[in-house]
Order: C-alpha cells, then structure tokens, then sequence
C-alpha cells in the first residue's frame, strides 16, 4: 500500500469536493493501491493537521478553518512546514498575477511536493516557468481541472493520443457563457435576463465580467497554448471577444439558417470569440456542458464533452490527477 | 471556364452514361456529376447536375449533341461563385449603411452577397442580419471575410464567422 499524504490549500467550493471525493472513494483508491491521506487543510484563517489524516466528515459542515485550525500558519509556511507528497492548490484564482497559488505551487514544487490544481491564474500567468520548477525537482504538476473541469482534455492528449501531432483544439471552455447563450436561444430572453437567471442558479458570478467577457476562456487557451502546443502564450495574446452584445433577435435568425452561436475558444490561433456553430455538429452542446475538439495529424477530429464546473465535478478530475502520478510513474529497464 | 449545366434523363439504362459522351467529345473536364436517382420529377425524369471546365465556344455544341440524344437541358451557364459562407452581423447594422456594406463584398468581383435577412427588435436597439456570401473559391471567401471584418471594426458590429470556415 502506497501513503499519500496531501496537503490541501484552500478550503471553499473546490476544497470540499475534494475532501467528500477522498471520502467517497477511499475504497476504491484502497484497492488501487493507494492509501490517500488529507494530512492538512489551510485556508486564509489558520491549518488544520491531523498526521494520521483528516476525517472529511469533521469538516463536511464548516464554511471556513476558523475555530477549526489547530496550527496558526498559512499558505507558503503551511506547505513548508506540513510533511506531505503533495499539495492539492485551489485557491481562489487570479488570472493577472496568479496569486496567492503562484506562490504556493512554486514553493510545494521546490520543497519536492507534487501538485494538482484546478487555479488557473498561476498557470496562465507562469506555466512554463512552473513547469520547469517541477522537472528540476524531480516532481510533477497536474492541472487537468484548469480546462474544461471533468472534460478528460489534458490527459486525454498527453495519454491516449500521444503519438499525434495535435494541429489545433477548438471548443466551448466556460460553461457560464454557454448556459446563457442556450436560454437566450430557447427562451428568446435578452442577454441581461439570461444572466440574472444564471446568477440566481449560481451559476454565474455576481460580477460576471470574467465568465462573459471571455477571459476565463482566454486564460484556458493560454494554458493549451502553453501546455499542449509548447508556446510561450500570454494572455494578452489572445483575442477576446465576449457574449455581451449577442442578442435574442440573432440567435434566433442563426437558428433559422442551421447554425447555434457559441463563445468559442481556439488553439493555436488564440483567439476567444463568439461563432457560427452548426445545429449538427458536435461542438453544438447546450446549457453548462463544454465540449473540445482536438484536430490530430494521425486520428482526425476527436470531440469530448463534460460538465465544465461543479464541486464535485471539478474535483473528480483533481482526484484522477492524484491517482495518475502515482499509477503513471516511468517505468526503469 | 467553369460551367454547371442541369440535365433530365429518362429513367432507362445507359442514359448517364450517354449524357456524358458530349463531354468527352468536345474536350470537357468534369469536376462533378451529381445523379439524383431517388429524386425523380414529377415527369418521372431523373435530375443529374453536372459541374465542368471547358472551352466556353463549345458549350452550344454540348447542349444540341445532348438534346439530339433525347436529353433535356433544363439550366446551362457559368458557375463562377462555387464556395459559399454564412456570417451573422450585431449592431447597429442598418444605419450604419447596410447598403455600403454589401457593396464592399459585391465590388471585388470575386464574391456575392446572395442572400440576407434582418431582424429589427426596436429602434434605439441592436439589429442582426444574416448575409450568405459566394465567391470563386476559398481563398475568395477568405478575403470576403477579412473585408466584412474591417467593416465591422470600423461601423462597430459584432461579425460572427462560422465555425467551419477555417481549420482549427
């Protein structure tokens, strides 16, 4: 039996999923082999630790650590001071200078500590960078739940398609937007009705510029860009164009004539934009599903799709990441 | 020069391949035949659409050798705009001179605005048109493209592209 233990930062929507995800397979990851441990949970009040690991039950019903904590660090120290094998980052993300989790994957990579995220920000703003912290120390950085959330994307590309050359990715990358655009087209309500109804489901933000304006979709592109297609992409690279203008009157005559209008995300061309999509083509997902087709030199088209967000959700890909360093490991002689 | 030309055939055996024959004869290059079999007219005739290059002094002759033969020519000429695209433009679409902006398609001589439609929901409020634009080859619905989206940064309207226009 392998011991895992993991240190987890940052406690809100993506944290929980993780901790109830653990709990909920901890059978199952048993019987591959892996005994996994949640050794520490940190947020912005405080650790929690437990060396023998945390009973997720314990926490199901906390908001935050406050109270809670039994160790008064936080961030960088905690990822220090914590002995673990890997550090799960899913801090709030910030996608202009990446922090606080730039910090924290350099410092869990450069103390030796795998890490899986689902932050974009810090790969957006230092993918490379990071990418080359981790090879020098000899350990790994997954981020499958960065693009696309469930959608088996990355690891789809680096496992069952390697051997082709990936000439282009082309996909809905934030199921907000796509949420917003469907009702619009079904229901013929303006942009801003479609919006408060996505906000009331908690499905859109309060300020929803990040998901509408296409930056979150900008910031998936960049990290394809960088990690799939080996660029040294920027987010000012990519050209951005958001939902806001989209209005009933042209969805509908879209519809009319076969096509969907779709924010539509594109690799290597970096652009985000709102697009034709045709009725019957398989990009043409509805409600908060994203869809990615991968253009490859040897299998043709492959389209995936999966639920872009969610507790749960993104947390499963969180939880096949963890597996996968340590079922994946190269194979000597 | 690129011609397209529909034809009706009797439903017996034989007839596609002797519609054919006149091509051969007068140096005619097909691109495509198209046979509709499982269309037939109400005559009970068999559509076939025939797409070819030649030499245009020649299509007369084509068409008396065809109709000698018992063959209907319902429709012959030039096939210039053979690729088309579908574009939807937001914004203020009709005041900011809809008229010039078709023109600035239809002016390069490679490229059409053959079909439109306009959806006005209110006067102070965004209008959509759909354009569907054909020209003589990719490379012409390309530059068409790049044309409507000078346009549409210089009027501000959104221009939506389809997704199959490009490769990824």
């Amino acid at each position: 039996m392998r011991e895992v233990r993991i240190s987890l930062v940052g406690f809100g929507v993506v944290g929980h999923g993780v901790l109830e995800v653990v709990r909920r397979k901890w059978g199952l990851l048993r019987k591959m082999g892996l005994d996994m441990k949640v050794v520490s949970v940190t947020d912005i009040n405080g650790t929690l630790f437990d060396e023998t690991g945390i009973d997720p039950q314990r926490l199901h019903a906390a908001k935050t650590l406050e109270g809670i904590a039994n160790l008064d660090i936080i961030g960088k120290e905690a990822i220090q001071e914590v002995d673990s094998d890997l550090v799960v980052e899913v801090t709030p993300t910030n996608i202009v200078h990446g922090q606080p989790g730039l910090g924290h994957i350099e410092e869990a990579l450069s103390s030796g500590k795998h890490v899986v995220t689902s932050n974009k920000g810090p790969l957006v703003v230092a993918f490379n960078h990071l990418r080359e912290v981790a090879q020098d120390n000899g350990v790994m950085l997954k981020y499958e739940a960065t693009v696309g959330g469930t959608m088996p994307l990355i690891s789809l590309i680096e496992k069952n398609l390697v051997g082709n050359e990936i000439l282009g990715i082309r996909g809905i990358f934030n199921g907000t937007c796509n949420y917003i655009l469907t009702r619009m087209m079904e229901e013929k309500y303006t942009y801003s009705y479609a919006l408060t109804e996505a906000q009331d489901l908690g499905i859109a933000e309060a300020d929803p510029a990040y998901d509408v304006d296409g930056i979150d979709t900008a910031g998936k592109v960049v990290i394809l860009a960088n990690s799939i297609f080996g660029m040294n992409a920027r987010y000012e690279d990519v050209s951005v164009t958001g939902i806001r203008d989209i209005t009933p009157e042209a969805l509908n005559l879209a519809w009319e004539r076969g096509y969907h209008i779709k924010l539509i995300g594109e690799v290597p061309s970096l652009t985000v934009k709102p697009m034709l999509v045709p009725r019957r083509s398989p990009l043409a997902v509805g409600g908060t599903l994203n869809v990615a087709s991968i253009e490859t030199d040897l299998s043709g088209t492959i389209t995936v799709t999966g639920l872009g967000a969610g507790s749960i959700e993104t947390a499963s890909a969180i939880v096949s990441d963890i597996v996968s360093i340590y079922t994946s490991r190269q194979v000597d002689g | 020069m690129r011609l397209s030309m529909d034809l009706e055939l009797q439903d017996i055996p034989g007839q596609l391949m002797q519609s054919l024959e006149p091509f051969k004869k007068y140096k005619g290059n097909i691109i495509s035949v198209v046979h509709h079999r499982d269309r037939k007219t109400p005559r009970g005739t068999v559509p076939v659409q025939i797409v070819f290059e030649i030499d245009p002094s020649n299509i007369e002759n084509i068409k008396r050798h065809l109709e000698d033969n018992g063959i209907v020519v319902v429709r012959a000429g030039e096939d210039r705009f053979i690729e088309e695209i579908s574009v939807l433009l937001i914004g203020h679409v009709l005041h900011s001179d809809l008229g010039d902006t078709i023109n600035r398609i239809d002016s390069t001589g490679f490229a059409e605005v053959e079909d439109l439609s306009l959806r006005m929901p209110g006067i102070e409020e965004p209008s959509s048109a759909y354009l569907r634009i054909r020209a003589t080859g990719k490379e012409e619905i390309g530059k068409s493209l790049s044309i409507l989206r000078h346009v549409g940064a210089e009027k501000d309207l959104l221009v939506i592209e389809p997704i199959e226009a490009e490769k990824i």
